[in-house]
Order: C-alpha cells, then structure tokens, then sequence
C-alpha cells in the first residue's frame, strides 16, 4: 500500500496521467446520513448524461442511523461506468471516496475493493482529538497495508468548512466535486444535476452545493496526478436515467394505472415516493393504507368499481396480502402487485436484494389460485412491465404479479426513452347495459376467459364472492360446479401461454455443453459472464425468463439442446457436498424447482445469498466448476 | 369534479322514470335461521331504498365473512362478499374510486370488532361518505358459537366453555374515540320503525356513518336482549330535533332522554354507561372532511397524460 498525503506543498510538481478504461467502477462510502447515495446518484446520473454506460448499486444499512465509524454501518454506492451498456455492478471498485476508515474498512472486509484500488480518505481521523479513534485509524492503516491500494489522504473536513459549518451536510458535494475532475466530467451538467435534485429544498442549499461542488472540483485539479477517462458512446436513440423503482412508477402512469394503494415497506417504498410526487397530476390516487391487507382491499374494491388499480409491497406484505390474492383470483378481479423482492424469511435483509419471493408469489394463495407472475431484468424493463401487466390482468380478469428486486429498486441505469402509446391509458370496461341472460362468469368454455362488468351498468347487478360460485355468481358447492369453475380460471394460463414466445438464447441457440438460465435482476451479470467465458472457450449459454407463471413456451425443447442446464439465481440451494445432503434431500433454487417439475430434465442451480447482487466473476467461477464432465 | 374515469352516461340518464318498490331489491330468499335479526336489517334496507328510490345498479353492498355477510347475495344489487374481517378496506376502494356510487358496508362483531378492527378505526378517520352496519349479536354465529369481542363477560361458548374472561369490547365508546367520527348511532333489530329510521339517517349523513345494530342470535344467543324486548322501558330512547326519530315508538318507548347529536362529550358518557340500553344518534358532525372529496382530483385525457409523461421523462433525459 501507498499512503500518501498530498497537500499545497505537493501541487508545484505534479505531472496528471491520464488513464483510459474501457470499464470502471468507483464508490463513495461514508457513515449513513453522510449523502453518499446523493453523490453517486448524482455521479451517475451526469456520467449517463455524458454518454457513458452506468449502473448503480446502493449500499444501504438495515438502521437509519447506525453508531458512526463502524464497518457493518458502511454506507455509499458502487457506479460502474462503462465505454458501452453496463448491465451490472461488477466484480470489484478501483476508485473509492472514504468519509472514514471504518466505512472503508467494511468495503474492504467484504472484498468489495480490486487490490489495485485507488482510495480517496477522509484524513481528519488521523490527528483526531480522541485516541482511540487515532488508533482506530492506524489499526486500519495496518490491515489494509496488506493490499496494493494506493490511499490519498484528503483534508475533507477541513476544506469543507471553509464553506458550511457542519461538514456532515457538505462532504458528499466535495467528493462530487473530486470525482467530477478524477473523471473529466462536465461541471455545468454537475450543477444542473445538483439543482435537480435538490429542486424540492430551498435555494441556498443547491447555492452551498454549488460551491462544494468546485472546492472538491478545485482541489482535485491542484492536487491529484492522475485522471480517468471512460470513452463516451455515441449519441444514439435518447435516453432516459432513473432507477428502477421511479421506472416501475413512470410505468404505472404510461400504463393507466389510476390508483396505487400501498403501506410502506423497504424497498419497494420509493415506488410510492415518485407517485406521490407525480401522481396527481395525472389524476391518480396514492392511497397509504392503514396495513399492508388494507392496501390491497382497496386497489381490489376500486378495481372492482371498474378503476385500473395495482399495490406496493415487498415480501413480509406479500404474505400478509395473501388472502385478498386468492379473492382476487376467484372473483376474477384484474390486480396488478408489485413485490419489490428483499431478502428473507421473516423480516430478513430489509435493504438487500434477493429473488427468493418466487415460489410465495406462484403458490403463496392457498387452495389453487392460478395467475400470471413476471419478472423485469432491467431498468428499462421495469418501466415496459407496468402497461404489459395492466393488460394481461384485464385480458384474463386475474392477479399479475411482478417481481422486481432491491437491486432494480435503488440501481439507475439509462435505458432508452420508452415510446409511449395513448392505447395504454384505455378506459375502464364496456359499460352498456347487461343484456338479458348476460351472466358475470359467462366462461367461455375454450379459453375460460368472460366479460368483466362492473357497478352502474344496468342489469349487472351480482355479488362478487371468494366462495365457490357458478356463472351467475351463485354460491355453488356441487361438484359439477367446482370441478368447471376451477377449470375454467386455470384454462385462461394455458391460453396465455398459447400466446407468448420462447425465451431467446444469448449464447449459441444450436445448443452446447452448458445453459443457464436466470430471471429477475441477475440478467447483466449472468450474460456478461457468459460472454466471458465463451471468450475463454467454454460451450455455454444463457437464457432469461421474463414470464414466470405462465412459463415461456418451447423450454423443454431448448434444454434438450445442452448436456447440463443450470439456474443461476439469488436464493437459496443445499451445497450438493454438504453433510446429509443428499440427490433426494437437496433443496434447489426456486427457479429451478419449477423448471425441474415443468420439465422433467435434471436441472442443476448455482445459487447464492450473500445479501449483494452477483458479480460476474462469481458466475465465470461457477460456470468453469459446473462444465459438464469436470471444471473446465 | 370527481376523479372517475367512469363516465357512467346512463346513470345521469333523466329520461330514467323508473320507479323501484322494495320487491325490486330483493334477491334470492334469505338462508338465515328464522328468527335471526339480519332479516329486519336486510327488510328494513330494502325499505330504505325504495323509499330513497335508489338505482339497483348504482349501490353496491360490501360485507365481509359470517351469517350476516351474506347480506349482499339477498340485495338485487351489487354487491362484494370479501373477506373475513375486510368489508371496510374493499367498500373504501369502491367508494374512492367511485364516488358517485352508494356503498353500504355490512359487518358482524367478529368482523368488525375482531379481525377487522384495525379497518374500523381507520375507516371512521378516512370517513368516506358511506354507511357502515354492525350486525352485532355477541357472538360467532357461523363458525357455530365461539366467544366474540361483544361477547359478555361469563357468557359460557364453545372457545370458553368456563365463562369468557373478558369484559365486552364497547363499539360506540370504541368508535366515539377515533378522530373524524362524523356518525355514531345505536338501533335494535326487534323494533324495526326505529331500525328503519337509523338505517335513513345514517344513509343521509354525509360521511361515514356508523351504525351497531343490536341482534339476537336465536341459535347461540338467544337471551341476550330477552329483558329488553319483553320490558320496553330498558330500553332508554336517544330523542332530539336534530337525532333520530323513529315513527309511532314513543307510547311503547316512553323512557326518553333528550341528548343533542353535537354533544360529543355527552355522547362519550352516554356509550361508556353499558348498564343502559340506548337507541338513537349519540354523535353526528356534518362538517368532517370527506376522504374522496380531498382525494377528489381533475381528470385527464389520455393526451394530456402523454404530454405529462414527456415532461417527466425530461426531467430524466440523458
């Protein structure tokens, strides 16, 4: 390790090296309440402006406001840049903001940080008055010496203050400002972006911002020696930056979505944050329910009224919606909900990602209760998912699900502008009068699909009831009745399928020694592995399952072209080598338990929860150990 | 303006002469037990719609689960048969959605006052303007005799055979507590004239109107209200100008207590002094705020809506 203190009397003699990187990632860690995620938000999003690929990832502690200089409390954000797409955090961070050593210190233990990091750290912890934070520090200096980080001293704090009196509410402006030169980005978009984000605040904070944002800008420049330079793609199709969370609320919108009834619940709570800041100019309703169960009663009656309607939630409120779900499904009640998947059981990892909610949501209703669940896989795609769920609801007159994750919840990403459709924002259904003999479950025996009426249309009058009913609505216990009502909500999924393509194959569609295959969030990393260990070689491919319930047709078809088909997911597996783990005991991936019964061919899952999106080289290892005959 | 997008042309129909008699209401023959009190509710609404000529079409009944959440099935109406315990969150997506549409929530004391209790409080604070009916016959009728949250204290059921251990919950002190109740009346299924003038007033307030019904359950309560219906005088009538009053009750009922609705503090004492039964208005305040007329927004186009959209989009343009 270099330590290196660099300071007024460094600047006369520095030469800058210019480094140019294809691919990079940086992060700015601090204690929570420091605004780290604003910086890199920022970072990013001015990055993205300037034509750069970028993904997000924050790294956000379970507490609001953990004790201060603790490595668990680390709080900040990993940007990844990129000279083309980045679809994933990567591996690891060459380039680290530090507000404290401790921060750093956690980034460090959890090998977040490549051994050729470059760290910019907060010096003020070095001569502090207390000695056992002096020690703390040296501690620090010792173990990290072990790597080959060079580490720069920074007299935050002290800069700061030339400009505001509580540093605390400043750094992340100044480390802005560094970042901005280490990268060459554009000061003026840095201050456009400042004033963008801090629009609803008063004035005088975007002006302080502002003038952090040049001191750390001005400090750079007069005392680092080395810059970076990420090329910029070429303007192509416009695009837009944002992260997922604000992309599945824009969704709604585009969609004609009406009224979202949600109770706040990490991470899925932003949703609702955009919405209430956008909302009701569009004429939507945001209604925070009292509970989680409140929240989709209401989104159910209002559907029910006639209304395009959808919920909020996350795991521990998936569950506790479950009952009004499987209302839903048997009074045949459109319903879109968003889980925003975290980590579990129980209350789990509230700010971490994982994709463990799949099986909960397909059969998380008791007694059969079948609808449609989908996953996006990026950004962009959690914004095309809303209107694509609006319309599957309404078609089939049933729940869809759609499963985004903590990592597409805080990510930001650019993705181009989605073309928008007025089609999208169609009214509610036809409300003529009923004709005589029109009955609310007419079922059309092929498909199982009927019309859907609702109040104010004269002659429609029914009750709508989560018991087992006939075609008229009629409460109805005899066999016959059960037997064809079942029939005919589980007939409207096969008829679905009938309508949807077979997933594409990146890779080699002919077929190969390896397919894996992933859904959800994992995408980037999984197919950013793939292309590097086909550049090394090895026979594999992938493929990425948007629709989960229905599954995508012809499955079966394009396993039968590899020898080994694999899932990579964030969940839970047994370790095949584990004590008492045997091919009859081994719990699979959820993916993978669901094409294993699908499709009867011997799917094998890679799977991990580490509380972190995957990194590609974590699947490039995975790939190599599970090649078909041995490690490759 | 209303926020629907529902523009319900044939429900502002005026050629509309149609004229509705209680027949025109009913549905399917109730399977309630004879003698149980959810038929005079169920007769007395039925009653109340002709009389208010309300369009079959444009009501809707929301319950949740147990023998009087049947209710709407027995209504030519529309109506949602939910969920145990969640009648209010469903009626209060109709209502917001939809606030041109008359909603009645119909709950019994498990539904209410049990599993849904956290809806009841929350529901009274929203106050939408819709009437919400508690069947309340202290017991669990369905399920075949369990205690209930009204259940008196003693009472031996099948959950406690030895006596509930409990003291009842009290549901108008309950729903006099809670911020926004604009509506808190009491009536009695066996004296079906005040039940019916119960059922208009709280159909008239303008907001959410609570109203406990008093029932016997003749299969596992059925001595609840012996004393009351045998000895009209146990029973303490609510009369003011502004109450409730009910047609040709005063010679049986003579034993009166003169409380005006606005009193809030009086209503409190009153609903907290269980040794007497009362009927009547306890609390009514016009002037709450009506939950869908605050979240009452402009419509807009689907145009108008693209245009929005882009802005937003720029804000987040690369």
């Amino acid at each position: 390790m270099k330590l290196e203190t660099v300071g007024a009397s460094a600047l006369a003699e520095k030469e800058v090296s210019v480094h140019t990187a294809a691919d990079l990632a940086v992060e700015v860690v601090s204690d929570s309440g420091e605004g780290a995620q604003k910086c890199g938000q920022i970072f990013g999003a001015v990055s993205a402006k300037m034509g750069n690929g970028v993904w997000t990832v924050e790294i956000i502690p379970a507490e609001v406001e953990p004790p201060p200089r603790e490595p668990a409390g680390a709080s900040g954000i990993r940007i990844r840049l990129g000279d083309k797409e980045v679809t994933n955090w990567g591996d690891d961070t060459n380039v680290v903001v530090a507000f404290n050593e401790q921060a750093l210190l956690g980034r460090h233990q959890l090998n977040a940080l490549a051994d050729d990091a470059v760290i910019l750290l907060e010096n003020m912890w070095a001569t502090h008055p207390d000695p056992k934070i002096q020690k703390q520090w040296a501690d620090t200096m010792e173990e990290l010496s072990h790597r080959n980080y060079r580490i720069i001293e920074v007299p935050m704090e002290e800069q700061c203050l030339t400009v505001v009196d509580n540093p605390r509410k400043g750094k992340n402006m100044f480390a802005l400002g560094l970042l901005t030169w280490i990268f060459d980005r554009d000061l003026e978009r840095a201050r456009e972006q400042i004033a963008h984000a801090f629009r609803t605040k008063k004035a005088i904070i975007t002006e302080t911002n502002h003038k952090l944002l040049e001191l750390g800008y001005a400090w750079a420049e007069a005392n680092l020696d080395f810059r970076y330079d990420i090329p910029t793609m070429e303007a192509g199709a416009p695009m837009v930056v944002m992260n997922g969370n604000e992309a599945i609320a824009l969704g709604a919108v585009a969609a004609g979505l009406e009224l979202a009834a949600m109770y706040p619940i990490t991470p899925a709570t932003s949703v609702s944050h955009m919405l209430g800041e956008v909302f009701e100019k569009y004429g939507g309703v945001l209604h925070q329910a009292e509970d989680e169960i409140a929240a989709a009663g209401v989104a159910i009656g209002a559907s029910y009224a006639g209304k395009c309607t959808f919920t909020i939630t996350s795991g521990p409120g998936l569950a506790l919606k479950t009952e009004f779900l499987g209302l839903a499904v048997m009074a045949e009640i459109p319903l879109v909900l968003v889980d925003v998947q975290r980590g579990g059981p129980s209350t789990g990892l509230p700010t971490k990602v994982e994709q463990s909610d799949l099986l909960a949501a397909m059969f998380g209703q008791t007694g059969d209760a079948p609808h449609v669940v989908l996953a996006p896989a990026t950004i962009g795609e959690c914004f095309d998912i809303m209107p694509t769920a609006r319309r599957i609801a309404e078609a089939l007159r049933t729940v869809v699900m759609v499963l985004s994750d903590a990592n597409l919840a805080t990510g930001v990403a650019p993705f181009p502008r989605p073309e928008l459709s007025p089609e999208w924002q169609m009214g509610p259904p036809d409300q003529r009068p009923v004709p005589e003999g029109v009955r609310p479950y007419d079922w059309d025996p092929r498909t199982g699909l009927s019309r859907r009426f609702i109040p104010g249309q004269p002659g429609g009058m029914h009750t709508v009831t989560g018991l087992a009913h006939d075609e008229r609505s009629k409460v109805a216990y005899d066999s016959e009745t059960v037997q064809r009502s079942m029939t005919m909500r589980s007939r409207k999924l096969a008829v679905f399928q009938s309508t949807l393509l077979p997933p594409e194959i990146n890779g080699d569609p002919e077929g190969g020694d390896l397919l894996i295959v992933g859904w959800g969030s994992t995408k980037g990393a999984i197919e950013e592995a793939v292309e590097r260990a086909r550049k090394q070689g090895l026979s594999v491919s992938s493929t990425h399952l948007t629709f989960l319930s229905p599954l995508q047709p012809g499955l079966k078809d394009i396993f039968s072209r590899f020898k080994k088909v694999m899932t990579v997911e964030i969940n839970y597996s047994d370790f095949k080598d584990d004590p008492f783990i045997t091919d009859e005991n081994r719990r699979y991936g959820q993916l993978a338990m669901l094409l294993r019964s699908s499709t009867l061919v011997d799917v094998d899952c890679w799977t991990r929860v580490i509380g972190e999106p995957l990194r590609p080289n974590m699947i490039v290892k995975a790939i190599r150990e599970n090649m078909p005959g041995g490690e490759a | 303006m209303i926020m629907s997008s529902c523009s319900l042309l044939h429900m502002a129909d005026e050629d509309d002469d149609r004229v509705f008699e209680m027949g025109d209401y009913q549905g399917p023959v109730a399977r309630w037990c004879s003698g149980c009190g959810d038929h005079s509710v169920l007769t007395a609404a039925q009653r109340l719609m002709a009389e208010k000529q309300l369009k079959p079409e444009t009501t809707v009944f929301v319950s949740g689960i147990g023998c009087s959440s049947r209710f709407p099935h027995y209504m030519k109406t529309y109506g949602f048969h939910g969920l145990h315990g969640r009648a209010l969150p469903v009626a209060t997506g109709v209502k917001l959605s939809r606030p041109e549409l008359d909603v009645f929530a119909v709950m019994g004391d498990g539904d209410c006052v049990s599993i849904g209790a956290g809806h009841w409080l929350h529901a009274t604070r929203y106050n939408l303007d819709m009437t919400a009916l508690l069947l309340d016959n202290n017991i669990y009728g369905l399920t075949k005799k369990q205690t209930s949250p009204t259940t008196p204290q003693g009472f031996k059921s099948n959950t406690q055979p030895h006596g509930s251990y409990l003291p009842p919950m009290n549901p108008l002190e309950v729903t006099l507590g809670i911020t926004n109740a604009s509506f808190v009346a009491q009536t009695a299924e066996w004296v079906p004239a005040h039940l019916f003038a119960t059922l208009k007033a709280a159909y008239e307030h303008r907001g959410f109107a609570f109203v406990r019904v008093l029932q016997r359950c003749p299969h596992f309560m059925p001595n609840i209200f012996t004393d009351a219906v045998k000895k009209p005088d146990v029973i303490q009538i609510l009369d003011h100008p502004e109450g409730i009053r009910a047609e040709g009750i005063d010679k049986i009922y003579t034993n009166q207590l003169r409380h005006d609705p606005a009193d809030i503090h009086m209503a409190r004492e009153l609903a907290e002094d269980v040794d007497t039964i009362r009927l009547g208005l306890f609390f009514r305040d016009e002037t709450r705020p009506l939950y869908e007329e605050t979240r009452s927004l402009q419509k807009r186009t689907a145009r108008e809506k693209m245009d929005l959209l882009n802005e937003d989009f720029d804000r987040y343009a690369v």
